[in-house]
């Protein structure tokens, strides 16, 4: 059993996490917050090393030394428009550590079983603890661990099909991953059908299946997490991210049952219901229901869409500086596409050039920009745009109406008017950026085409509307010429 | 066909509609061209020059206006010349039909089609025809000029080695055409230029041109330029008040006052007052724009320039573009010239005047022996309109001191909701038969975390959301533990398994951590 000390510890790294959560609220006490969380984890890994690890603890010593040198790796070379695809994978770890961790527990269970009935002796702390329990208590060990095994299993494959769509042709995956929407035949009845017989396995497993029942189960999860992602869209992918995150928690909270660990509950509840409430503020954001988003990628349309009229008038470089220069109030909308093409140091220097000319330039930055909750944040932050400038969707759009050039960059669905014009756009009733009420509106982007969801954009079509075609970084360099 | 300009009659006109040049451009469209002898003389044309254009010199008025179809004036036509006119003749001139309802009779019973310059709609296709603005450009420039003849100082300011002279400031009343293009002169010529006007949707358009805007403190339903034509709409007398207020604010200050304020129909709106004109100092100028239309200021006399009791000069001349008459008369030729071009679609020398077209309907008054005055409103508005702003509603105190209670109950209403079911569940797993107490403890706290953890997560701000994914992330790597107490265990499968484990998660606690600290570093503030 653990020693008192170690349970002391693990009090501490508790009330360190919850601190180091709540410090986000504030951009200068989250870097105070990170500090705790790192304490925490560092007592909670010291503690355990010292207290019912220590087991082999050169060998943990070791393989975490390793497993830093390959994470500091990681985290340092990373570009920060990779991070959405950093933070999917790293996921994937936390499943699969969390299935190996479960199916530890079950070998334990076993080997305990045959211990006692051959009369062995029982080494090794976990198994002492199993030793003492109970039978009804030895099936809810088993039902915990199943729980965290299953869910550990579909975060693992969830994770590595998002990142390979986050990460589109850069992927380092041995295959390439369709950003659209799939699904194989059966779709939803597949997934229903797969977590029925997840279901059926569980309890031939708790009847004393055996390992191969629980193998059996962890090949249904992976299953489960590779199909269920396959089917969400690019488009949806911040919220399968924060949904993965809190899988990952969950996780871990049923592995902390199982191993009666109560930190591994505490820590694994905090992670997992922040995920899950971030999901929620994300699909409040895009006005979807939390199914309809895990359900898979947008629905068809519910009628027929309003025909866009007019045509899109495209705009050069000249233009747009000459527009720029005569504004006083410009306020620029990033999306994705400013991630793609790396754009975000232009886009800070254009905003440099044009505070130093006494404009008031500002950011609008819609909820679901970019594929990852504040993933444009991270971007402009990246590029040294001061974040007292970097205004949310409610903050600025009563502003729309006064600023004189709206500079949309890459972003799409988040500055479609359809969402509010046309009952029947499958994002209709979604808050949008209402950026055409600007006295112009530039919109970069590539090329005529849809855009992630595929829906056709009346913005482009707006008489105050002009298109600045080309790559974002190679417009906004050419932009750059333009003004000094 | 024969194009035909007379000489201008009217007193001390300048202006010739005809130039050497749009005289070409006229016979490119299928058009002879004659004008009558020293027609252009006073702008500077001479006989000769039009001669070398190919243009025929007609000896007197009687013999041109008898010999062309289409005649091209500056002035609405007088009473002799409406003498030698025709039925089926042409003429395009100003004409200001809202004022000259018998000069429209009389050109109605001889049967002459007649096209206002000063009708021309203002719409973008019109503008190369558009002779008020051409000519109000010239006046708004020729305004300061006058003003500067009649100023005993530089406009800018200067230190010179006998000396400091202080710049002067100008303040411009009105900012249309003319008002806009003596913004352009008066700081172009270096003087410290102030601007006004009523449709606060100029102040983009001011300022621009380097002026200053004089903002009032003032609420009122602004009016939308879009409404009028982009022409200024008679104030309310609470905006009157105001504004006067502020024009005795700045009165001592400024040295010269160009006033440009005219509302289309109506007489000119008094705005700078005799107390003003006193306020001012010795040696100021007014230049008033307005005079034709009884000025902008008190003390103006049509077509003269008097000087006040302390030496402020006034000029109440209305001939502006006439003192200019050469360039005048070449932008005013030019505007002729697109307007015959616009009714000559197939350049053969015929004139088709298209009632269908929004241009030609505007400006034709009276055409085959009927007043066509006014016209019907232009199909292409000339101006977008102005988004109308929504206006927010103003919620009483009661009102919304019954949202909030309402709001309140709604909360408390979900917030009881929420603890009984989940107070429920939680008592419901506790009911299970034989639920060993060790399970229980354990649950406490998970249901305990997760209550922390939503607690936690709404506080935290929309931008940090990434910083906060990767926390989470790192953070979930505890998971670690799970595999550092197994590691140690019996068995060798278990061992390589948990050691995987160990390996994995700690990538995740220093990549996840890492990676929230480069994140955080970034964000600062301006």
């Amino acid at each position: 059993m653990e020693n008192a000390f170690t349970i002391a510890a693990y009090v501490v790294a508790a009330i360190l996490f919850i601190l180091s959560l709540g410090g986000l609220s504030g951009q200068e006490s989250a870097k105070r917050a990170v500090w705790y969380g790192i304490a925490g984890m560092a007592i909670a890994v010291v503690a355990t090393l010292f207290g019912p690890g220590s087991g082999l603890w050169i060998v943990s010593l070791v393989l975490i030394a390793g497993g830093a040198t390959v994470g500091y790796q990681l985290a340092t070379k990373v570009q920060m428009t990779q991070m959405p695809e950093l933070v999917a994978i790293m996921h994937s770890l936390v499943g699969l550590a969390a299935v190996f961790v479960g199916f530890n527990a079950d070998f334990t269970i076993s080997s305990v079983e045959s211990a006692k009935a051959a009369g062995d002796a029982i080494e090794g702390t976990f198994a002492t603890l199993v030793a003492k329990k109970t039978p009804i208590e030895i099936t809810i060990l088993q039902i915990e661990l199943v729980l965290g095994v299953w869910i550990g299993a579909v975060t693992f494959t969830g994770s590595v099909i998002a990142y390979g769509k986050l990460s589109g042709n850069s992927s380092l995956l041995p295959f390439k991953i369709d950003t659209a929407a799939i699904q194989l035949p059966g779709g939803h009845m597949l997934n229903a059908g797969a977590v029925a017989l997840s279901v059926l396995f569980a309890i031939w497993y708790f009847s004393g299946g055996g390992f191969f029942a629980l193998f059996l189960l962890t090949l249904l999860a992976l299953f489960i997490g590779y199909h269920l992602i396959m089917g969400i869209g690019g488009a949806d992918m911040p919220v399968v991210v924060s949904m993965l995150n809190s899988y990952s928690g969950w996780a871990a909270a049923a592995i902390g049952f199982s191993l009666g660990n109560d930190l591994l509950i505490v820590v694994g509840a905090l992670v997992g219901s922040s995920g899950a409430i971030l999901s929620y503020i994300m699909c409040k954001a895009m006005n979807r229901s939390f199914i309809s988003v895990i359900l898979g990628g947008f629905g068809g349309p519910a009628g027929e869409q309003m025909a866009v009229e007019g045509e899109q008038i495209a705009i050069d470089a000249d233009g747009v500086a000459s527009a720029l220069e005569d504004a006083d109030s410009v306020v620029i909308i990033p999306g994705y596409g400013m991630a793609v093409a790396q754009a975000q140091q232009n886009v800070a220097e254009l905003t440099r050039r044009l505070r130093a000319q006494g404009k008031n330039v500002r950011f609008a930055i819609h909820p679901v920009a970019g594929r990852l909750p504040g993933h444009m944040n991270v971007l402009l932050a990246e590029a040294k745009v001061p974040y007292d400038i970097v205004l949310e969707m409610d903050e600025i759009n009563d502003d729309f109406p006064d600023t004189d050039v709206a500079i949309v960059i890459g972003s799409n669905d988040i500055v479609n008017p359809a969402a509010q014009d046309d009952p029947n756009s499958p994002i209709a009733g979604m808050p949008v950026l209402e950026c055409w009420k600007a006295k112009q509106v530039f919109v970069s982007k590539r090329g005529q085409g849809t855009g992630y969801s595929g829906i056709e954009n009346p913005l482009f079509f707006k008489d105050n509307t002009r298109m600045f075609y080309g790559d974002a970084k190679a417009s906004l360099d050419a932009l750059l010429q333009k003004i000094t | 066909m024969m194009i035909g300009a007379p000489k201008e009659v009217f007193d001390g006109e300048a202006r010739v509609a005809i130039t050497p040049d749009s005289a070409k451009q006229l016979q490119k469209l299928g058009y002879d061209v004659a004008i009558e002898t020293g027609a252009g003389a006073a702008a500077r044309f001479s006989d000769a020059d039009y001669e070398a254009a190919g243009v025929t010199i007609c000896p007197n008025a009687p013999a041109l206006w008898a010999t062309s179809e289409i005649v091209l004036k500056v002035r609405a036509p007088e009473e002799a010349e409406l003498g030698h006119a025709r039925s089926g003749q042409t003429l395009i001139s100003f004409i200001w039909p809202a004022q000259n309802e018998a000069l429209l009779e009389a050109l109605k019973d001889k049967g002459v089609t007649a096209l206002a310059m000063d009708m021309v709609p203002r719409i973008s296709r019109a503008q190369k025809m558009d002779a008020l603005s051409s000519m109000a450009n010239i006046a708004g420039y020729r305004a300061v000029i006058e003003a500067g003849n009649n100023f005993g100082r530089f406009f800018t300011g200067q230190v010179t080695a006998a000396g400091k002279v202080p710049p002067a400031k100008v303040l411009v009343v009105g900012a249309g055409v003319a008002g806009l293009a003596a913004i352009g002169t008066s700081t172009s010529l270096g003087a410290i230029t102030y601007a006004f006007d009523v449709r606060p949707e100029v102040a983009e358009q001011i300022e621009s041109m380097g002026a200053e805007f004089v903002y009032l403190d003032f609420e009122e339903a602004q009016t939308d330029g879009a409404a009028t034509g982009g022409y200024a709409a008679p104030s309310s007398p609470e905006f009157r008040e105001k504004q006067l207020e502020k024009f005795r604010e700045l009165a001592p200050e400024v040295d010269i006052v160009i006033t440009t304020a005219l509302i289309p129909g109506r007489d000119a709106p008094k705005l700078w007052l005799k107390d003003m004109v006193e306020a001012m100092k010795p040696g100021s100028v007014v230049v008033d724009l307005a005079a034709e239309k009884g000025g902008n200021c008190d003390l103006t006399v049509m077509d003269q320039k008097v000087v006040s009791d302390n030496g402020v000069t006034i000029v109440g001349y209305t001939d502006f573009p006439s003192r200019m008459a050469t360039q005048s008369s070449t932008l005013y030729g030019n505007n002729l010239r697109h307007m015959m071009t616009d009714l000559t679609p197939e350049k053969d020398g015929k004139p088709f005047v298209n009632m269908e077209d929004d241009v030609i309907r505007g400006a034709t008054v009276t055409h085959e022996n009927a007043i066509t005055f006014p016209p019907p409103p232009p199909k292409v508005a000339a101006i977008a309109a102005q988004p109308k702003k929504p206006a927010a509603k103003e919620l009483t105190v009661e009102e919304k001191r019954a949202q909030e209670v309402a709001a309140f109950k709604a909360q408390t209403k979900t917030q009881v909701g929420l603890l009984a079911a989940g107070g429920a569940l939680v008592l419901g797993i506790g009911l299970i038969p034989g639920m060993p107490a060790s399970f229980m403890q354990h649950f406490i706290v998970f249901v305990l975390s997760v209550f922390i953890g939503f607690q936690v997560i709404w506080n935290v701000a929309h931008s940090l959301h990434t910083p906060l994914m990767a926390v989470t992330n790192a953070i979930s790597s505890i998971i670690i533990l799970g595999a550092l107490i197994q590691i140690g265990s019996s068995g060798i499968l278990i061992t390589i398994l948990a050691a995987l484990g160990v390996f994995m998660a700690s990538i995740n606690i220093f990549g996840g951590f890492l990676v929230t600290r480069r994140m955080l570093a970034m964000f600062q503030k301006s």
